[in-house]
């Protein structure tokens, strides 16, 4: 909060720092959250020069950022959950449970049971309903027990990590199912999984107006109550950075064509006529399922920074006497957190069971490790209060991005594991180590 | 004690809070008139923060009876005190460190837009208007309460009492983490209080605070009432030999009053 260029009555004047850090801190930047870009960014160089120049091929992003849409997803909302002190060792089980209850939905219950055959319009999202439902109850049953009976939450998820696990099997008596919905197969992703070039440019488009938008709106709101202003130079640094990163992002969603094969049998189905010279050249743009990632963390980010339940749930962690003693519910706001888990698992459960095209007995296993390390990279504190859902998000990128490298530069699962466990560990430890010096 | 007409703004009738085996708080009976300040001393355990727990909603009477402005009312939790206008200064202060002092001071009690969310705009203005009378020096709106000095997060935790209109302020040690010149602060803003017409529950150590600021002053001894007293009618050295023997001037021996001496 340096270089004030308007000042508040009884607003004492900082002096104008000049300093590199100085200027950093006049666009008031989260620090934290840039040094994470930046470690991203080091990152897929590194395995791009590694790879020989291979690694930054569209397709290679696209298929690594819908690998770690799934524990994305649900690393916004295990934030939540470790900001309040608590722990969800059952998101993986919730997510095998719920991928088991899509497909065995598609392919017996709604035509048999309740008569709705595979063309009835929009069965994709009752299934798709009846599984957020699933997620929530459950969610909402283990929230119940930790908050309003008690039981720490590690021994109850760890509880329901086995459960639910065993009622997988129960459910398809062991056997895997598949054979969803084509309409539902979408939300996995994949060349006709996803939005298309004109629409990747509109989605680009909309986001550049709204980061405008959003910077035009909280200065006048700051000039409204009189509060310190944000330096002009940095609002327009800040604006053409952030449209600039995503016209790029479209830009390069808009780079990974159609396999030529797909795109040949499609444009002989739908009679195009023929090719151009050089073959058939159709953008995918973005994946359905990072779609839904992109919706999931402005929902999220949303409701953590501009609701009363996001607001007690950072206040309890801080504090849990204080939010007690401020008059918040804080039982009813700790179980709400596990309902969004479960809502949150619902939709990753989507993701997963669409890309296979059904579900197995152990689809989601050992989600929970790759969430809870995708929210602890992204800055999650397990002292509680602290940690942010864009972090998480970037967490899950980081460990996707580690996987996905190691392996395409030939390093075998054992090998990426290794890894990523180192990488975590440094990670935190990189991160108290700041904060220890930073406090002090 | 003087009969008055209207009821008093508090009345705590017979309260009892009890520990496992250990009665916290024993048939204590005590009351607090609008404009006034009654002071509760005793030792450490005597069971004065319990008592005022208990006004204040964190922690339920397992017996007695509360009233306010005469009828009977009941409160099981901070929320239902709130709603009685009554506000706390914990000890403390209970302050979430992770969030700034705007999201402190609404805490539970947020201003929101029409459609529900968070206006973080309106509550740092509020903060800067109610922090402008309180501590004019302070402008870290924007930074998390842990780091601020401890006189500043006091500030916070009073405009917290203070901002929703309190009628009734329970201040639990408001002093005792603040220098001389916040101190003195304090006690302006208890005097001023006070004129408004709110009744304060002040619990501290400081006897010259107590003798300063109070009408009436409570001594608790092990759970009990000793005494409520007039101030004009004892002197410190009376109040702190209750403190100490948990009696009453007149009860006390005159071996127990000599030990006393020696050991002050």
């Amino acid at each position: 909060m340096t270089n004030v260029a308007d000042t508040a009555p009884g607003q004492a004047q900082a002096p104008p720092r000049t300093s590199i850090r100085g200027l950093i801190a006049a666009t008031e930047i989260d620090l934290r959250l840039f040094g994470m870009l930046v470690a991203l960014a080091a990152l897929l160089l590194t395995f791009n020069i590694l790879s020989g120049g291979k690694f930054f091929h569209p397709t290679n992003m696209v298929t690594l950022a819908v690998q770690a849409s799934g524990i994305a997803i649900i690393a916004t909302g295990m934030v939540l959950v470790i900001v309040s002190r608590n722990i969800d060792l059952s998101v993986g089980s919730l997510v095998g449970i719920i991928a088991m209850t899509y497909a065995l939905l598609m392919t017996e219950i709604l035509p048999d049971v309740l008569g709705l055959p595979a063309d009835f319009p929009f069965r994709w999202v009752i299934a798709l309903g009846m599984g957020i439902a699933l997620g929530a109850a459950i969610g909402g049953l283990q929230g119940f027990i930790i908050a309003y009976i008690g039981v720490p939450s590690f021994i109850v998820t760890l509880g329901g990590l086995l459960t639910i696990r065993g009622f997988v099997w129960y459910l398809s008596s062991g056997a895997a199912v598949s054979g969803l919905d084509r309409d539902f197969q979408l939300i996995g992703g994949g060349a006709i999984g996803s939005i298309g070039g004109p629409a990747t440019w509109v989605v680009g488009i909309i986001g550049s107006v709204a980061i405008i938008g959003l910077l035009i709106n909280g200065r006048r709101q700051r000039r409204r109550f009189g509060f310190p202003l944000r330096p002009m130079w940095a609002e327009v640094l800040l604006g053409a950075i952030g449209c600039i990163a995503v016209l790029g992002v479209a830009a390069f969603a808009n780079a990974n064509l159609w396999p030529q094969g797909l795109a040949n049998r499609i444009a002989i189905e739908q009679n195009w006529g023929p090719a151009p010279a050089g073959g058939w050249k159709i953008p995918t743009g973005f994946p359905y399922p990072i779609m839904l990632l992109i919706g999931v963390t402005l929902v999220m980010t949303f409701i953590a920074n501009r609701r009363r339940f996001g607001r007690y749930v950072y206040a309890y962690g801080g504090n849990p006497d204080a939010a007690e003693l401020a008059g918040i519910n804080t039982r009813w706001t700790i179980l709400k957190t596990y309902v969004l888990m479960g809502v949150l698992c619902a939709l990753a459960a989507a993701i997963a069971s669409a890309r296979l095209n059904g579900a197995t007995l152990d689809v989601g296993q050992s989600y929970e490790l790759y969430v809870i390390a995708a929210a602890v990279v992204g800055g999650t504190s397990f002292a509680g209060g602290i940690g942010t859902i864009p972090g998480a998000v970037l967490g899950a990128f980081v460990l996707a991005s580690l996987a996905y490298g190691l392996s395409f530069i030939g390093v075998n699962s054992p090998g990426q594991n290794i890894v990523a466990g180192i990488v975590l560990i440094l990670a935190v430890g990189f991160d108290t180590f700041n904060r220890r010096r930073s406090s002090s | 004690m003087t009969t008055v007409a209207a009821p008093p703004l508090v009345e705590m009738r017979g309260v009892n809070v009890a520990f496992g085996g250990v009665h916290a708080v024993e048939d204590v009976t005590i009351d607090l008139q609008a404009g006034e300040v009654v002071g509760l001393v005793g030792g450490n355990g005597a069971g004065k923060s319990t008592l005022m727990r208990v006004l204040s909603g964190a922690r339920p009477a397992d017996s007695g009876e509360i009233r306010i402005d005469g009828k009977p009312v009941v409160i099981t939790n901070p929320r239902d005190a709130k709603a009685y206008n009554i506000e706390t200064i914990y000890q403390t202060l209970a302050l979430a460190d992770n969030i700034d002092a705007p999201a402190n001071l609404f805490l539970g009690r947020e201003l929101t837009t029409r459609l529900g969310s968070l206006d973080d705009s309106s509550m740092e203005a509020e903060t800067r208007k109610v922090m402008g009378r309180l501590n004019p020096n302070f402008t870290r709106f924007a930074l998390p309460v842990k780091s601020l000095s401890g006189g500043q997060r006091q500030a916070v935790a009073i405009a917290r009492a203070v901002y929703f209109n309190a009628r009734i302020l329970i201040m639990d040690e408001p002093t005792a983490a603040l220098g001389p010149a916040e101190t003195a602060s304090v006690r302006d803003l208890i005097r001023q209080l006070k004129g408004e017409g709110i009744g304060i529950f002040l619990v501290s150590h400081d006897i010259h605070d107590v003798f300063d600021l109070s009408e009436r002053i409570a001594v608790m001894y092990h759970g009990r009432i000793v005494d409520i007293v007039d101030k004009a009618d004892v002197t410190p050295d009376e109040v702190l030999g209750m403190i100490i023997l948990g009696k009453r001037p007149k009860e006390a021996s005159q071996t127990e009053l000599a030990q006393l001496e020696l050991g002050g």
